[in-house]
């Protein structure tokens, strides 16, 4: 492998930058391609489809055999709220190997005592997702229960194509949420993708199991719906 | 806007992709404390195999190994084809399976086949 190839890939794996490493299995070169730049012509169809799908694979072209290895950005899990779930979820979501931050305006919650090693945001949703909007990669959990704070990133996170977007709450705080959703104009496609009850049906009852019901059930989205079928309701 | 960065070095700041656990931040990070290195590639999957296609498994000339193409049961095979890698430059394609004549050294207890590229960094 190429030494610059290996500095320009993991520079754009730290910045969130979708790249293929194109190696040529023939004469043992590799090149660094970014979503959206040409290629040569036998190999633009299968880059494209590789940028879709995430997955890497071999490939035939022009005569040759390469080698397409995917990178694209690890799924960031943003959650709304520094409460005691997000405690638990935060270091288990590291480990997953998902990007965590964490947004809460009520400073007493956000708090570095609370989350250590976490990014953290003691600031509106509004505010924080003006230089950092969600993408197809982001995953979005409200957890504060308080329409204050939940309503305007739930409805961010609908509008960008997040592939998850899940909520706390009684069936009966989420029946006013659906409401309050649809009066500032979500379809009701979008507001049924919602996952609410928010986490997998595993009898969760502490925090800790609450945000291992959370992650399973953000990592399930990830793995069965594809960043693909995201990209194009995003569009 | 009240941004408080509790972790990591500014460099992670934007991502929680661990330098100390990730093959290739390890294999740039080992090639500029002067280390040769060896990378080794998982291209091709049959049946089950317990790593997907694009897995890596970094080598140093001393055999210090980081990442997996495997559940354990073949890196000590790419480890020491590594070595030679290193010392030729000459990348390998090794194949692993039940199949295989040495499957009772190596292979896959699951039952599927792998293909593992090994080239030199550099």
């Amino acid at each position: 492998m190429d030494t610059q190839s290996l500095r320009r890939l993991n520079e754009a794996r730290l910045a969130r930058r979708a790249a293929i490493l194109v190696t040529d299995f023939d004469d043992a070169s590799d090149h660094l391609v970014f979503e959206g730049e040409r290629v040569s012509a036998g190999l633009d169809a299968a880059i494209a489809r590789a940028f879709r799908s995430g997955k890497s694979g071999s490939v035939e072209a022009d005569g040759k055999s390469f080698f397409l290895n995917v990178h694209l950005p690890p799924p960031r899990l943003v959650v709304i709220g520094a409460v005691h779930i997000s405690q638990a979820l935060a270091p288990m979501a590291k480990l997953a190997g998902y990007d965590i931050e964490i947004i809460d305006p009520r400073t007493a919650f956000a708090t570095p005592e609370r989350f250590p090693d976490v990014t953290l945001h003691a600031d509106w949703p509004e505010n924080v997702l003006q230089n950092q909007p969600f993408d197809a990669y982001t995953a979005v959990a409200a957890v504060t229960h308080d329409p204050k704070i939940d309503d305007f990133a739930l409805k961010a996170a609908l509008d960008a194509g997040c592939f998850y977007v899940g909520a706390l709450g009684s069936r009966k705080t989420h029946a006013k949420r659906v409401e309050r959703l649809t009066a500032s104009g979500v379809s009701e496609r979008r507001i049924a993708s919602i996952h609410s009850p928010i986490g997998l049906d595993i009898g969760a009852s502490s925090p800790a199991e609450i945000a291992v019901a959370v992650l399973g059930e953000v990592i399930n989205a990830f793995r069965s719906r594809g960043l693909a079928e995201a990209r194009d309701e995003a569009a | 806007m009240s941004i408080i960065q509790t972790g990591g070095s500014d460099m992670d700041a934007s991502s929680t992709l661990d330098r100390t656990r990730d093959p290739l931040m390890i294999a740039e990070d080992w090639q500029n404390a002067g280390r040769q290195v060896a990378i080794a590639t998982v291209v091709e999957t049959w049946g089950s195999a317990p790593r997907p296609v694009g897995s890596h498994l970094v080598i140093d000339a001393e055999g210090n190994f980081h990442g997996s193409v495997s559940g354990g049961c073949v890196e000590g095979a790419v480890v020491s084809e590594a070595a030679d890698v290193i010392e030729t430059g000459q990348p390998r394609m090794l194949d692993f399976g039940v199949a295989d004549e040495t499957a009772w050294q190596v292979g896959l207890s699951c039952g599927g086949r792998i293909r593992v590229y090994v080239e030199r960094l550099g």
